[in-house]
């Protein structure tokens, strides 16, 4: 392998990528905050965002992609995203019963409402696109003992 | 219903050829055919957001896959008990063939009628939830419970994978398992 393959790809796939990668999350947005209006939702969306970040690792090297979003971080928000959908499901307490829609459903086919799906759609984004950047990070730079060399 | 059964055919090649090509890659790309046309089976019976979601995780799946095959020579056997294997194999297919034959019998024709339970999220869903999309409607407010468990179950997986693949103990430098990158 030769040195500069270890730091990624080739020039034209690192254009290519610097162009299209930050779309490729900005879609990954889009579909999870739309995910009470149009198809998609928390976890396509948050694979998606996963996808993004394993774009910029496949063309850039480890280096770069954990510098954006290092393993720790990783684990905080997939963390943070469980506690968060737990703690949504919690507030339903306040009016009433576990998972209730306690904020005010709002206009249909716009962008505020629906009460806590969104928020829902959020906290399983995190939870979803962390956990698996977390599970790609861990399993592709495993190296075992017998293939160091 | 056409193009349904032309994709199911084209699936079911796609499987028996990921089982029966001697490459570990091609297999991979084979089995990323058959995700592919899952994922247009979906679109076309009108469920776009099964489909978004089979094709993202099956592009995730692919990658991870390819990763893990590539440049790597990993056991493979082929040999062995292939007479006892292939009376199995036979075997159970028939057990399941006439489960599914005694049990589909009883199922209502495809697609029709809605049933009690999704006719009442059709007629009600918008009023009550105030989400357009249906899908979200049940995952996140009907049936959120579901959701919290399969949450629960993803977590589980990756504190899983982390606590499996993890750097084992606290060695000398030079005996550390490294985290390199290929």
């Amino acid at each position: 392998m030769s040195k500069e393959h270890e730091k990624g790809m080739s020039l034209i796939v690192k254009t290519i990528t610097r162009l299209t990668v930050g779309l490729i999350l900005l879609y990954g947005i889009y579909i999870v905050l739309h995910g009470h209006v149009s198809p998609g939702g928390g976890f396509a969306g948050g694979v998606i965002i996963a996808l993004s970040f394993i774009h910029l690792m496949l063309a850039y090297g480890k280096e770069t992609a954990l510098r954006k979003l290092s393993k720790a971080a990783a684990s905080f928000f997939e963390s943070m995203g469980a506690i968060l959908f737990l703690g949504i499901a919690l507030l339903g307490f306040t009016g009433g019963y576990f998972f209730l829609n306690f904020i005010s459903k709002g206009e249909p086919f716009k962008l505020f409402s629906a009460g806590i799906i969104p928020l829902c759609n959020i906290a399983i984004c995190l939870k979803v696109g962390a956990g698996l950047f977390a599970i790609f990070v861990a399993l592709v730079l495993l190296k075992f003992d017998s293939e160091k060399r | 219903m056409v193009e349904l059964y032309i994709l199911l055919i084209f699936m079911i090649l796609g499987a028996i050829v990921a089982i029966e090509v001697k490459d570990l890659l091609s297999s991979v790309v084979a089995v990323g055919a058959v995700g592919l046309g899952l994922s247009i089976v979906f679109l076309v019976l009108k469920a776009p957001d099964v489909a978004i979601t089979q094709l993202v995780v099956e592009i995730l799946c692919l990658i991870i896959l390819i990763r893990a095959t590539l440049k790597r020579d990993l056991p493979f056997s082929t040999s062995g008990r292939w007479v006892f294997n292939t009376f199995v194999t036979v075997g159970f297919i028939a057990l399941f063939l006439f489960a599914a034959m005694k049990c589909l019998k009883d199922l209502p024709e495809f697609g029709y009628p809605a049933m009690r339970v999704a006719s009442t999220y059709l007629k009600e869903g918008l009023s009550k939830t105030g989400a357009t999309n249906l899908v979200s409607s049940v995952i996140l407010d009907y049936r959120a419970y579901d959701t919290l468990g399969e949450a629960t179950i993803l977590f589980t997986a990756v504190i899983g994978v982390l606590a499996v693949v993890r750097r084992i103990g606290r060695k000398r430098v030079e005996e550390k398992i490294k985290e390199e990158d290929e």
